[in-house]
């Protein structure tokens, strides 16, 4: 069900900082890509940009080209219509405080104006039975607040979330940074599950996380694309010298 | 050149202004905890009086009669304030149905879209200094406004300058209380591909709401005891009004009259108002004094 | 739309609820529209409606303006320096009402401010801790009180107070100075400025107390640990931070008893005179509006009084615009209450 992402010359900026420069870049339909980096490299802009969550700040533009499937977002669509095709998960869980776990889940479409009361309880089960939350939290779907959750589970209903809008791309930006290794594992396990499904783009400074998960790995480095090749190829002959200095733990 | 005089001299002379000096400082130090301490006191004393006399004054006024009977002709034992209370409420849903609306959507906008811009800034800066203005300017502006042009006092005239004098209070406060809004909880609606209009109304309205309604009342129990505005506006009242057009009585303006009046039973009656004004404004201000220290938010990262 | 789509796998079993109900939201969600109309306008109307804020304050200007039209051509400038105010004739002029306005409040903020610093001192750097709370929450309430039930406290147990007691007291003791000369009546200038002491108390100390709180520990320990003493800790490292902010506390307290109405109204004694003597009934700008606005007979009356609220307007306007400033100047960052 997911499509393609195309990037030609994607330039992003904060303020005055040119913090994304000249990206080109593929990312393959139904297979999980992820990216590494140091920190403040432009990964997590380069994702934010992939479905304009990048120009929720004022002071952030970007120009270049990404089409997901045939659609060119930045000209031919909406950022709401762009966000609606993409899911994405945070750095740390941000579940609704107010609402109850299977509001959290339905939230996008609810929110959005979806109101036929069948499909939604379908789809709060099927979302949670994929992000493997159904069994800990079926009995007080309605009962218990989101916040009530613990981390884990609630970055795991964030995902159910995501995947409650049924996206045709799901983004993660560090989706197990504020979690423990239990947890972590838990959402490694998920994401492999889910890549035949979504097209995944996932952000990460774990490197062994990005040669469980993905099939093709890019480094980024001060914004810009160092490298874009399958996992084997980057972990294990890196064309670029940056690239071995970093996956052999050299800087960064 | 000997080095007498020089040597002993420093060893000796500036110890003994020092202690004077270090017992000076102490002096000072006391004087000063003390003169804060009775500051303190001198400062809650008229409160604890003021409060003194309105239970003991109003407490042995009040009675059923208070709450069901409109005023007594002038040397007429009994009588009560139920036409100005009944007023008052009637002028404050007024107020608040047009303040309330205007000051929550002018907050929304100070948080959600004017930060950080120059007109966000002057409106804030605005809302700041019309909290300012004295109500008896609010009153007559209005009086030349709508008075004056229908060449009657009406309630409704009331509800507008009571409305004016919400609006820079609401405003702040859902400001304040949507800055407390995490970020993130944003993010993830419009992440969800949510419009902006939605992400506001839905969640950060909604998230911020426990805030945003104490702090309109505490912006209602502000105005409920406004008088000044309500004299060239409502005007009062001797009898039974529920007409928005024709002048209305009101609590404050009731004890007003009443207590520049030089006949005890309506100083009695005056008391009573009072008491029964305070306990609505204190209800109002503890129960905003609690949720404010339970928090506003319940979660939240 | 979208690109090649490959069948779902079946190895996954979560797939089996998945591979019917995607076509139901997924074509739903793509046939709802940019949402950019609705966006637009909610953002104009939030605009709008902050807006009307800027509109209220233009709009009160220009209704005083318009109203006081009259008085402003008859009387000029001179209208805030002549001493006559007589109906009758139609002969008006602001100084006495200035006078006592001026006279009470600067004589309430010479009488609340060093309590008020007292207080804010101590609640910040003296109080003991579980006390911290009751007080401030005492002190709110203090403000919460409404000026008309002030005013019936004063004259119903103020007033008696100064005519009895307090007033024969400074009469003998201070009366060489002759500020306190004439006849004690109990209300007048003294009494006004009493009770606006009280009311404007509260607003200066919680407002000082947040500006002192503001102040970085760093900048009292490192006066603590150059061996000061607690109050000079509280001069030097309190005081001298925050005063361009306390300066502002004490403003707008000042513009509180500039407008206060009701309780001044009460007590003051109504009588346009300017006297040196504290006990001497006054009037101010603000009482006045309130004592003959509804029996203002006659067009240039009305005009002289809604110009006498003009500068009342004008005068709380710039009083609260700096004290604003300089309160926003020290608080920076941190959110100010609401007052």
């Amino acid at each position: 069900m997911g499509v393609g992402i195309l990037v030609e010359d994607l330039n992003a900026w904060y303020g005055s900082t040119h913090t994304l420069q000249d990206i080109n870049l593929h990312i393959p339909a139904n297979h999980a890509t992820a990216l590494i980096g140091p920190s403040g490299c432009g990964k997590s802009t380069f994702v934010r940009c992939l479905n304009r969550m990048h120009e929720t700040n004022p002071i952030a533009r970007a120009t270049g080209v990404v089409k997901m499937g045939d659609v060119d977002i930045y000209r031919e669509a909406s950022p709401v219509e762009i966000r609606r095709r993409v899911g994405m998960v945070f750095q740390r869980p941000n579940p609704f405080p107010t609402m109850s776990i299977y509001d959290n889940v339905i939230s996008g479409l609810k929110l959005n104006g979806f109101r036929n009361r069948r499909v939604l309880d379908e789809t709060v089960e099927r979302s949670l039975r994929q992000a493997a939350l159904w069994e800990e939290v079926k009995d007080d779907l309605k009962k218990k607040s989101g916040a009530s959750l613990s981390g884990g589970q609630q970055q795991r209903m964030c995902i159910a979330r995501a995947l409650a809008v049924d996206p045709e791309v799901l983004l993660m930006d560090e989706p197990a940074s504020a979690l423990d290794p239990v947890s972590t594992s838990k959402i490694e396990d998920l994401i492999f599950q889910l890549k035949s499904q979504y097209t995944i783009v996932i952000v990460t400074h774990n490197m062994q996380q990005a040669a469980r998960v993905a099939e093709n790995t890019g480094f980024f480095l001060n914004g810009k694309l160092v490298e874009f090749d399958s996992t084997h190829k980057i972990f294990t002959n890196p064309r670029d010298k940056r690239t071995e200095d970093y996956i052999t733990g050299r800087f960064g | 050149m000997s080095t007498k005089p020089i040597e002993i001299q420093p060893l000796g002379e500036p110890r003994k202004p020092s202690r004077v000096n270090v017992a000076r400082r102490r002096a000072a130090d006391h004087l000063v905890s003390g003169l804060a301490i009775l500051a303190t006191l001198v400062v809650l004393a008229p409160l604890v009086a003021i409060l003194f006399y309105l239970v003991y004054k109003g407490a042995s006024s009040l009675n059923v009669a208070f709450f069901t009977r409109i005023p007594a002709p002038v040397g007429e034992e009994g009588g009560g304030m139920a036409n100005a209370i009944a007023g008052s409420g009637i002028i404050l849903v007024l107020a608040s149905l047009m303040g309330i609306p205007i000051g929550i959507a002018a907050g929304v906008y100070l948080s959600e879209f004017g930060n950080g811009r120059f007109l966000g800034n002057a409106i804030r800066f605005t809302a700041d200094v019309l909290n300012g203005v004295p109500s008896i300017v609010m009153g007559i502006a209005i009086y030349s406004l709508v008075v004056k042009p229908q060449h009657h006092y009406s309630a409704f005239a009331g509800g507008i300058a009571l409305a004016i004098m919400m609006i820079p209070t609401v405003t702040r406060t859902t400001e304040e209380m949507l800055a407390t809004v995490p970020h993130a909880i944003r993010e993830a609606a419009l992440g969800l591909g949510v419009p902006k209009w939605r992400t506001a109304v839905s969640i950060s309205l909604r998230t911020a709401s426990p805030g945003i309604i104490t702090g309109c009342m505490l912006a209602f129990a502000r105005v409920a005891g406004e008088t000044a505005p309500l004299l060239f506006t409502a005007f009062g009242n001797q009898f039974w009004s529920f007409k928005l057009n024709e002048p209305i009585a009101a609590l404050p303006l009731q004890i007003f009259v009443y207590a520049i009046s030089p006949y005890d039973e309506w100083h009695r009656l005056a008391w009573a108002g009072a008491l029964v004004l305070i306990a609505l404004i204190m209800v109002s201000v503890t129960l905003v004094r609690i949720f404010a220290n339970r928090g506003m938010l319940k979660g939240g990262s | 739309m979208r690109a090649v789509r490959p069948a779902p796998s079946s190895a996954e079993q979560s797939t089996s609820l998945a591979a019917e109900s995607p076509s139901v939201v997924r074509n739903f969600l793509n046939s709802r529209g940019s949402g950019r109309l609705a966006d637009a306008s909610f953002a104009t109307l939030m605009l709008i409606c902050a807006s009307t804020i800027f509109l209220i304050v233009l709009f009160i200007f220009w209704i005083l303006i318009h109203n006081s039209h009259l008085s402003l051509v008859a009387f000029g400038w001179k209208f805030f320096t002549r001493e006559a105010w007589d109906p009758v004739s139609g002969d008006f002029g602001a100084l006495p009402f200035i006078y006592g306005t001026l006279m009470t409040s600067l004589l309430a903020l010479a009488m609340a401010v060093p309590l008020a610093l007292g207080v804010a001192i101590f609640l910040t750097e003296l109080c003991p801790r579980p006390l911290r709370a009751p007080i401030s929450f005492l002190s709110e309430l203090l403000a919460a009180i409404p000026s008309v039930v002030y005013g019936l406290w004063a004259v119903f147990v103020l007033v008696p107070l100064m005519r009895d007691t307090i007033g024969p007291f400074l009469a003998k003791t201070l009366g060489w100075t002759g500020f306190f000369e004439g006849p004690n009546f109990g209300v007048g200038l003294l009494t006004a400025s009493i009770i606006l002491a009280i009311m404007i108390l509260p607003i200066i100390s919680s407002l000082t107390r947040d500006i002192m709180t503001a102040v970085p520990n760093s900048q009292r320990e490192a006066v603590l640990a150059l061996g000061a003493t607690r109050w000079e800790m509280i001069r030097i490292g309190v005081l001298r931070n925050s005063r361009i902010g306390i300066v502002g506390a004490v403003m707008l307290g000042l513009g509180r008893a500039l407008g206060e109405t009701m309780a001044v109204t009460m007590v003051i004694g109504n009588h346009p005179d300017i006297s040196k003597s504290l006990f001497a009934p006054g009037y101010t700008l603000a009482s006045v509006i309130a004592n003959e606005f509804s029996e203002a007979t006659g067009d240039l009356y009305y005009s002289a009084l809604i110009e006498i609220g003009l500068a009342l307007f004008l005068v709380t306007i710039v009083v609260n615009a700096i004290a604003r400033l300089m309160v926003w100047a020290v608080t920076r960052g941190a959110p100010s209450r609401v007052s």
